[in-house]
């Protein structure tokens, strides 16, 4: 207010051309981030708020039509079908086992290629390779190696004398679960061994040569020193592994077709089932709608776990 | 940066969009496109059109057992060379994305003409994702028409398509290995015939395991189901639409097909295979007796692919206390409801589906037509596989035909591979299955 008056008149309008330019600006922005915006909320909003409202209903085709309003009935059908807790137990256990494994293996693998080694560069391209396949070339691929009757593994056991009788490695349901973890950490341990190399290479070495002036042994400089620093990087391939893990698919549609005796259902293999196979795009939402909120319960308590310095290093 | 940050408010210069403001706009487009959308069910059109006749249309088909991607091609140009105004756009996928590729694409209209299973008429038909084209169904078809073939696209006296594969499993046999172990190719007459042989072919060390199914958590084990159901008098519904499986000939079915497993005489690999991994378990010389589509026959005795070639025989399914009837694996090409373009697609259906083009390719799968298997340029065709096709084609068993049927195959698929992998007994499985089942046939 008190210094308003004595502003002189080429002050006033040099303001008031940046008011201007600033309305201009502005609007050029929000040009710019529309089309964001719209995918955003195109791609993400819009089917969440539409699967919700079809999870209120009871759609039993693919058509539009009217269908009965259920309210919260098939959320509650979802509770009182005894299969659901059976393909809960094969997602948790699938996650759960699957992201461990992919992390250890991930975190050895990732030390082997950052130690000074001979055509590093190879290596390193060659541990890509996994990850560069397709999930549906990665599941048809692993489906051969363990079929029982002309499979590569049982074929490799006999000729190492490790074993001549043919394994069913899919024939039963908790074996068939952990063949489909292994084809699965087959292929994504790649994506953890870059993100953990990565931040590897941010560790100055004169951390390790302090380290080892201090007495420090190879184990306690990884546990002291490589692990807390790490901790960026593997909250961060924790997020994305446990959350895809969470989601799997794809690889049991081609293994197993979610068999042997439905031991290798998972939630979204059994929503996809009940949505698209027996038609209950209702139930099937409620389902789908499940999913949603347990993997953005998941991503909320990683972020929060990323959001404490100690772990992340991120204040 | 604080004092900055104070006195930022007075300085800003025009209307900033904040992030809130941002945020509300995006929302409000969202919800805006939300509420545009009409109905809770799928978007897309409402109903199809007859159209002109003319233009392209789209196909979906399957890329697998009967005719192949090739002689479905050659099928569609001829058609195109007659009708040049139509042009046909074809996508061929695996039969087990058939079902679901059709249910996605039904409300966008995508496909003009879509291959339907027989499993499929009361639930494509009720949804209204084929059309019903009964009224264009000439009445001299049904007795043309093998009864097969005429029951393949039909439901509540509805016609939802045109049977265009005839097909059901055979068993076929490797006569050299039989001959290796003095069996009595007679016997493959009958399932005890056929598990005595087994036991002796076993015995004899021709084939470890001289039994080979496509037992995966799959339709395809229903198929095989159905057939030994079938043969052991069994019924899968009463005559009240409750589940009957569970009861007589569906339980002796589902024993004998663990005790096969719990004898050595099936591979234990069947629990895991398709009809594509039984034929080339079977090619490779390593089952001598299999059950499987028609098309296995032309493939097992082609010495590119199998190193059984000239000793493939085929057989009627075998007979059990109840009869031998072949499961009914026919398929039809149906209109999509939501086609605009339907006189289009009638007549590329009408086309494919005519005597003289399944009469040509009969060599891949047979036709639906009756007289068909009375010319001799059929005949000639694969004059063993017709001579069996006459007897079995006219005993056929049909899966239920009820618009859950999905859902209930999948809980029967689940307790069947219970019981063959030996977690429950056949009495109890199938008591499960039954439970389930019953509830999802009122719901």
């Amino acid at each position: 207010m008190s210094s308003a008056p004595a502003q002189t008149a080429p002050a006033k309008k040099a303001r008031r051309r940046l008011r201007v330019g600033g309305k201009g600006e502005a609007r050029f922005a929000f040009m710019l981030l529309l089309p964001a915006a719209l995918v955003v909320f195109g791609v993400v909003l819009y089917p969440v708020a539409r699967t919700f409202v079809v999870s209120l209903f009871n759609v039993d085709s693919p058509l539009p039509g009217s269908y009965p309003f259920v309210g919260i009935s098939n959320y509650t059908r979802v509770f009182h079908d005894p299969s659901f807790y059976a393909v809960v137990g094969h997602t948790f256990y699938f996650t759960l086992v699957s992201t461990g494994a992919e992390l250890v293996l991930g975190i050895a693998v990732a030390l082997l290629l950052n130690a000074p080694l001979r055509a590093r560069w190879f290596w390193r391209s060659l541990v890509v390779l996994p990850w560069a396949l397709p999930t549906i070339v990665n599941g048809a691929l692993w489906r051969w190696i363990y079929n029982g009757q002309y499979g590569a593994l049982n074929g490799l056991l006999a000729v190492l004398h490790v074993s001549s009788t043919p394994q069913q490695w899919l024939g039963s349901p908790f074996l068939a679960l952990n063949m489909v973890i292994v084809a699965d950490v087959w292929k994504n341990t790649s994506i953890v061994v870059f993100f953990i190399l990565a931040g590897l290479q941010t560790i100055s070495p004169d951390l390790y040569e302090a380290a080892r002036i201090d007495g420090a042994g190879a184990w306690a400089a990884f546990r002291k020193l490589t692990l807390p620093l790490l901790a960026p990087s593997i909250a961060v391939v924790l997020v994305l592994r446990t959350i895809e893990a969470f989601k799997v698919f794809d690889i049991i549609y081609v293994m197993t077709g979610g068999g042997p005796a439905s031991g290798t259902q998972t939630v979204a293999f059994y929503t996809y089932l009940q949505a698209f196979s027996n038609q209950l795009f209702g139930y099937g939402a409620a389902l789908a709608y499940l999913i949603v909120l347990s993997v953005f319960a998941l991503a909320m308590v990683y972020l929060r776990i990323l959001r404490q310095g100690q772990m992340a290093g991120v204040q | 940066m604080e004092p900055n940050a104070a006195t930022q408010p007075s300085d800003r210069v025009g209307p900033t969009p904040t992030r809130r403001a941002v945020l509300a706009t995006g929302g409000g487009l969202g919800m805006a496109m939300f509420l545009a959308a009409c109905g809770v069910g799928g978007g897309g059109s409402a109903g199809g059109g007859a159209g002109s006749g003319k233009g392209s249309i789209r196909v979906l088909v399957m890329k697998q057992a009967g005719y192949s991607e090739d002689d479905i091609r050659k099928m569609t140009s001829s058609f195109q060379g007659a009708n040049p105004d139509i042009t046909v756009t074809l996508d061929l996928v695996a039969y087990e994305a058939l079902h679901d590729k059709t249910v996605a694409a039904a409300p966008a209209g995508t496909y003009d003409v879509v291959l339907i299973d027989v499993i499929w008429p009361a639930e494509f038909g009720t949804k209204r994702i084929v059309a019903d084209v009964s009224s264009k169904w000439p009445a001299s078809w049904k007795q043309q028409m093998l009864g097969g073939a005429v029951a393949t696209p039909q439901y509540a006296s509805h016609f939802y398509g045109v049977p265009w594969i005839l097909d059901t499993k055979y068993l076929f046999f490797n006569t050299a290995h039989l001959a290796k172990a003095k069996v009595d190719p007679a016997q493959m007459d009958t399932w005890d015939g056929v598990l005595s042989a087994a036991r002796t072919l076993k015995a004899s060390g021709v084939t470890k395991y001289p039994l080979v199914w496509s037992w995966q958590q799959a339709e395809a084990l229903i198929c095989d189901y159905a057939t030994l159901l079938g043969a052991f008098g069994g019924k899968f519904l009463d005559a009240a639409g409750k589940p009957a499986f569970n009861q007589g000939g569906g339980v002796q079915a589902l024993e004998f097909m663990h005790q096969s497993i719990v004898d050595g005489v099936s591979n234990p690999t069947s629990t895991q295979s398709l009809e594509e991994d039984v034929r080339r378990v079977f090619s490779a010389g390593q089952a001598s007796m299999a059950l499987n589509w028609t098309y296995m026959y032309g493939m097992a005795n082609d010495p590119k692919q199998s190193q059984v070639s000239g000793h493939v025989e085929i057989g009627q399914t075998p007979s059990g206390p109840g009869g031998r009837p072949g499961v009914n694996g026919s398929m039809a090409l149906a209109v999509s409801a939501n086609s605009q373009k339907q006189a289009a697609a009638w007549k590329y259906v009408t086309y494919l589906t005519s005597q003289p083009v399944q009469d040509k390719y009969a060599v891949s799968s047979l036709p639906v037509w009756k007289s068909s298997y009375e010319d001799p340029a059929v005949i000639k065709t694969n004059p063993a596989v017709v001579a069996q096709a006459k007897k079995q084609l006219a005993d056929l068993i049909l899966r239920p035909q009820v618009k859950n049927y999905n859902a209930i195959s999948q809980v029967l698929q689940t307790e069947i591979q219970n019981a063959l992998l030996g977690k429950k007994a056949a009495q109890q499985a199938l008591n499960d299955a039954a439970d389930r089942a019953s509830t999802l046939l009122v719901s």
